[in-house]
């Protein structure tokens, strides 16, 4: 049997197939059914953000982050604001930073409710997809309520928001937070310790910490493989060092640590310390007004800024040049699906095609934010 | 660390591979180093115990619009929590840099990007192709001198 | 009913086709009905409501009108695709699914065909649908459908082998293949029947049974040659139309033939569950109908449930799991009914 010659199948995966989350393409090369190589087109959905970031003014620029990552519009905003505040070395109103992380968190919440819903569908599970997507719709209309926006917000503008919280946010919100507890709880019983799902997920797609690190994945993709590093705590930017929650990091519970089973798992448990950010920030939410200290025209200095955040998929960042203009001469979208995408190859070679999938979701990646 | 003591250790290894030090730029401090050194360097801060630069943030292209292109290293060390900023200049008929993905691998599709953005030509580079763009496309649109190509496979470009 | 319509029509050609025609009636409703219990189930499973406009009631009338669209949607043949193996493939898919249904005894007066050895028919007759998706799959000229289609093969052949060896602890136990004997085997009250005898034994077998089934119709979780979300539908991705209606509609028959054998075999079949109380003839029919919908209930609940199993899990799980098991199944059984009669 040894001798029996096989021949490597090119398997075109993409970019229309349903579980790679987008205009995703990769090429597989396939020995039956086993992945051996598997490489990686991006692009079909490239807009051109850096070239159009070159032709506005800095608060124009805004509602184009909100497209970058489109299920994590309001972290794409609060990163860029951070950075063009950063270079106009102008203080926000407690108030601001305080919605600004409420959001931010209630962003990640809802972005990881898709991740983790599309996983399930990925695998095979419909139904934990629909109780996510319900619950997301809970968090929209939060978003839909302050904003008038239910998907790219515009929310965030450099010096503070476009509105201020609409009476009766604070209590839906908590309401929210109440009602999803309990759903949390219940996605564990239906999908996260499911034996099937497990098994499919469970020593897949290990990423070891060093490796992650070298391909500079961030993020859930990196605190899986245990690597306790999250931007809100170690490089506290906003508001974030003044509440109290903990960095979630895989544990290799159910098979090897850094496995999809892990990155799965830590989006989890980050869901439920969003929620204990979100209390606390709507606890002790400082009064004021959040448009004082909006400039009606940013003329930044000469100068150049490098400001990380922590969005729902690991470190965004903008590398903002001034050349002291209206225009930003440069912006940079350091997107995290771009470098956590790029060690796919990595971690697929070896398993079958139906791991293949397994993996792709759960590396988590949004095709917008990707291609930019 | 700070930037200052940073730069100094650079130093004291390269001595003439560091061109200039700004400490007080707004508002990150970066250090520009002679582009044909830049592995070598890239290979020290990333293995030198003191400075561990584990992980490359970004790596970015640049037109400085005064006839030179330029690589912007963003380096962050995950175990000693410092970072800082490497620039090299590139004269843009010849931009040729040293690629780096053999230290940090997450160099492999940030080179691309900025070979397909910017045209810089990243030496050593395992798999140096358009990475945004189609295969086909003509020109560097990051370059402050572009000009978009009339037609695309029949279709016109600008609008 | 089968003598009764051949000794009016005769037992030639027309006597033959009337009766055989009856489960294609039957077949049609029927899976009109379990899609829109599909639709419906899944849906409150899932906080939905699920269709609610067409029709007015409950939306059902959603499945009147999918197959209407369907039947008016073009029909694209691949231009590469082997024409006559990729015409033929739905039709071998659902005549493998409707032959089942000519030895499934509906009530104590109509079976399609009283064989004596129905219950090996319908395994011998299920076993073209993996002709048929094969062919689908090879004639497609899809890389994705080819996978569906080898997967299937893999999958079909290795889970007849524990459905066959739980159907057989029960032959052994009635001594017959003919499954009205089986069913007479069954009469009286509930605890007669097959699943509750020989307790826990023919319990496990139908477990047995019952996973493996899951397994033969490509429901989740077993749904691998499938699997939407991985192959993009897989042996069927190319079909449209009337065509990938067929595969749809096999799917739903087949679904029911499990369900008929299970409750033939395990559920008394035909016979009421008080005794004579509410048996018959008529009656007969509305009990087999009920137990097997009761049973795809069950698979479609399933279905909306669990994630989906991987090839090599799926292949672990019945190589190494279940043919053992329906293996030493098979023996005590076989020692209960040496020993003890």
């Amino acid at each position: 049997m040894a001798e029996l010659r096989t021949e490597e199948m090119v398997l075109n995966m993409g970019p229309q197939h349903p579980s790679t989350h987008g205009v995703l393409r990769v090429e597989l090369v396939v020995d039956g059914e086993v992945v051996v190589d598997a490489i990686p087109h991006i692009g079909y959905l490239h807009r051109c953000f850096e070239k159009h970031a070159e032709v506005m003014s800095y608060q124009q620029i805004v509602p184009y982050c909100d497209r970058m990552d489109y299920l994590g519009s309001m972290n794409n905003d609060h990163a860029y604001v951070l950075g063009v505040e950063k270079l106009l070395n102008i203080q926000v109103p407690q108030r601001v930073e305080y919605i600004r992380v409420i959001m931010a968190e209630f962003q990640r919440i809802a972005s990881h409710l898709v991740s983790i819903g599309t996983y399930g569908l990925d695998i095979g599970a419909f139904t934990p997809f629909l109780f996510c997507f319900r619950d997301r719709e809970m968090i929209l209309d939060l978003f839909e309520m302050t904003c008038g926006a239910r998907l790219l917000y515009n929310y965030m503008w450099p010096g503070g928001l476009s509105h201020d919280l609409p009476p009766g946010f604070v209590e839906k919100a908590r309401a929210f937070i109440k009602h999803f507890r309990p759903a949390i709880k219940e996605l564990n019983e239906l999908l996260s310790y499911n034996e099937i799902f497990v098994k499919r997920t469970a020593n897949v797609g290990v990423l070891p910490a060093d490796i992650a690190i070298n391909y500079g994945a961030s993020g859930p993709t990196l605190r899986g493989s245990g690597v306790k590093w999250d931007l809100r705590k170690c490089e506290p930017y906003s508001v974030y060092d003044k509440f109290d929650w903990d960095i979630v990091v895989g544990t290799g519970e159910m098979g090897t640590l850094g496995d999809c089973w892990d990155r799965y798992m830590v989006k989890v448990w980050e869901i439920e310390q969003s929620l204990r950010i979100i209390e606390q920030a709507l606890d002790t939410l400082p009064e004021g007004d959040v448009q004082a200290a909006i400039p009606k025209r940013v003329r930044p200095p000469v100068g150049e800024v490098y400001v990380r955040s922590e969005s729902p998929r690991g470190e965004l960042a903008y590398y903002i040049v001034s050349d002291g203009s209206q225009k930003p001469y440069r912006v940079k979208g350091r997107a995290p699906s771009f470098s956590n995408l790029s060690l796919l190859p990595e971690i697929s070679r070896g398993y079958l095609i139906a791991d293949m999938i397994a993996i792709i979701g759960s590396v988590d990646i949004t095709l917008g934010d990707v291609d930019r | 660390m700070n930037a200052n003591e940073i730069y100094d250790r650079i130093k004291n290894r390269f001595p003439d591979g560091v061109l200039e030090f700004k400490a007080d730029a707004v508002v990150d401090p970066f250090v520009v180093v002679r582009p044909e050194l830049i592995r070598d360097i890239a290979a020290f801060v990333s293995s030198d115990p003191d400075l561990k630069f584990d992980f490359l943030m970004s790596l970015s292209g640049m037109d400085f619009n005064d006839g030179n292109l330029g690589v912007v290293y963003h380096l962050s060390s995950i175990e000693n929590r410092h970072r800082i900023v490497l620039k090299a200049k590139l004269p843009k008929a010849d931009a040729q840099i040293p690629s780096v993905e053999s230290v940090w691998k997450s160099a492999n599709w940030h080179e691309r990007e900025a070979f397909d953005l910017f045209g810089i030509v990243f030496q050593g580079h395992p798999d140096l192709r358009r990475i945004l763009l189609p295969d086909d496309w003509e020109g560097h649109p990051l370059r402050k001198d572009y000009k978009a190509q009339e037609y695309y496979r029949g279709m016109k470009v600008p609008y | 009913m089968h003598n009764f319509i051949t000794y009016y029509i005769g037992a030639g050609f027309w006597g033959s086709l009337v009766s055989s025609i009856i489960p294609l009636v039957f077949i049609l409703p029927f899976a009109l009905v379990a899609i829109w219990l599909e639709l419906k189930i899944s849906a409150h499973m899932q906080d939905r409501v699920g269709p609610m406009r067409t029709g007015k009631w409950h939306g059902w009338a959603q499945p009147l009108a999918d197959v209407t669209k369907l039947i008016q949607k073009e029909d694209i043949i691949p231009a590469a695709a082997d024409k006559a193996l990729y015409i033929l493939a739905p039709a071998l898919v659902f005549v493998g699914a409707y032959a089942a249904y000519a030895a499934i005894p509906f009530s104590p007066a109509y079976i399609g065909s009283n064989i004596n050895l129905g219950i090996f028919y319908i395994v011998a007759v299920s076993a073209l649908v993996v002709i048929g998706i094969l062919m689908a799959g090879w004639s497609s000229n899809n890389k994705w459908s080819l996978l569906g289609a080898m997967r299937t093969a893999a999958q079909l052949v290795s889970y007849e082998i524990p459905s066959s060896l739980a159907i057989l602890a029960v032959v052994m136990v009635a001594g017959s293949l003919n499954l009205n004997d089986i069913c007479a085997a069954q009469s009286g009250w509930f605890w007669n029947w097959f699943v509750f005898g020989k307790f826990p034994f023919l319990f496990i077998t139908f477990i047995i049974y019952f996973i493996a089934s899951l397994a033969e119709t490509n429901r989740s979780p077993f749904d691998i040659p499938e699997a939407e979300s991985e192959l993009v539908a897989g042996y069927h991705t190319e079909y449209s139309g009337m065509r990938f209606a067929f595969f749809y509609l096999a799917e739903y028959a087949n679904m029911f033939v499990v369900a008929a054998v299970a409750a033939v075999l395990f559920f008394g079949g035909w016979n009421s569950p008080f005794g004579t109380f509410l048996s018959g003839p008529v009656w007969g029919v509305f009990w087999l109908i009920g137990k097997g919908m009761v049973l795809v209930f069950i698979q479609i609940w399933l279905r909306w449930t669990l994630p989906r199993f991987r090839v090599d899990q799926l292949m672990y799980l019945s190589w190494k799991i279940l043919t053992p098991f329906a293996l030493v199944n098979i023996f005590a059984v076989g020692l209960w009914v040496v020993l003890r009669g």
